[in-house]
């Protein structure tokens, strides 16, 4: 998988953000296939702006915004978006690391409307603040709700109950 | 002798005609109502045995069937929905995330709703066949027969 993978050619976006944005790019890989950029946290919304906004790529389709948790490391989060251009049939995995200390990063809701609740997920579930975003709310979890789940230091056990009694 | 009367008990003429005409609040969360839509229409038909008019109101039924997994922010309109029903009143869980929570022991999930509310019939199984449903059905309509039935003059005679 990872020799078929190496020798994969690179897509025009890659290319282009090669081109364009070369002090910004931190790493390329392909892993099973998909094509992933590391990128840097300052620019992401630039970079994601060219490759939704440049006619001949237009990745006009968030899939999905995540985050893992990779604690110990630093920094800890790794936030991740899933793009896809109908003109090209291509996805595109762009990555950014996001420290613990500085958990902020620019909302991409000014391009995809959906980002709005992928965006809140991922505030729920990590504690990533998203700046600029309109509604930064929990949407998974109550209100009363404290910490964030998907923490990987969120106990394992640890029950929240709304009404008293119900673990 | 022409036979012209006959000679029951209230409770049991009562626990009779509460058994055969249950009228249902489905609250389905999740893929357990499936297999309840499945009981509850044509093919397996709970019409059968008398609890055929679904009401999606709480208001306007007596039994409330708990289809799926209850998590903690619903918790609160669970109770609720259970208060607003009308004595009186049976519940029945559906499925394993109802009974105790199923597979998800986890910081979103009620484990089984007994937590919250009373619970006359568990059906275990993910999700539970529709005939599973039948025989709780039968189940609870013979505790209903069996159990002492709430009525107007009863505090009255006791005086």
């Amino acid at each position: 998988m990872e020799g078929k993978a190496k020798e994969m050619k690179q897509s025009s976006a890659v290319k282009l953000l090669k081109e364009k944005f070369p002090a910004d790019i931190l790493e390329y890989s392909t892993p099973f296939g998909d094509e992933t950029l590391l990128i840097r946290k300052e620019n992401i919304i630039k970079i994601l702006k060219f490759l939704k906004e440049t006619p001949e790529l237009e990745y006009s389709l968030l899939l999905d915004i995540t985050c893992v948790d990779y604690i110990g490391q630093e920094p800890r989060f790794e936030l991740i978006y899933h793009v896809y251009s109908f003109r090209l049939n291509h996805r595109l995995r762009i990555k950014t690391k996001i420290s613990e200390k500085n958990p902020f990063i620019e909302s991409s809701t000014c391009l995809w409307k959906n980002a709005n609740w992928l965006e809140r997920e991922v505030f729920d579930m990590f504690g990533i603040k998203f700046k600029n975003h309109p509604d930064l709310r929990r949407i998974l979890m109550y209100d009363e709700f404290e910490g964030h789940p998907l923490r990987k230091d969120y106990p394992l056990k640890k029950r929240q109950p709304r009404l008293p009694g119900a673990e | 002798m022409k036979a012209d009367f006959i000679t029951t008990k209230l409770d049991y003429v009562l626990g009779w005609a509460r058994k055969f005409s249950l009228f249902q609040y489905p609250f389905v969360t999740a893929c357990c109502g499936m297999e309840y839509m499945s009981a509850a229409c044509a093919h397996f038909d709970i019409d059968r045995f008398g609890a055929g008019l679904t009401r999606f109101s709480p208001r306007q039924a007596d039994l409330l069937l708990v289809v799926g997994t209850v998590t903690q922010k619903l918790a609160p309109v669970l109770r609720k929905i259970y208060d607003q029903m009308t004595e009186p009143k049976w519940v029945i869980a559906v499925g394993a995330c109802a009974v105790s929570g199923g597979i998800y022991n986890n910081y979103a999930v009620v484990q089984g709703i007994d937590k919250i509310i009373p619970v006359d019939v568990y059906i275990p199984g993910c999700p539970p066949r529709p005939e599973a449903i039948l025989d709780a059905l039968i189940k609870l309509q013979k505790k209903i027969q069996n159990q002492p039935q709430a009525w107007k003059w009863r505090e009255k005679l006791k005086k």
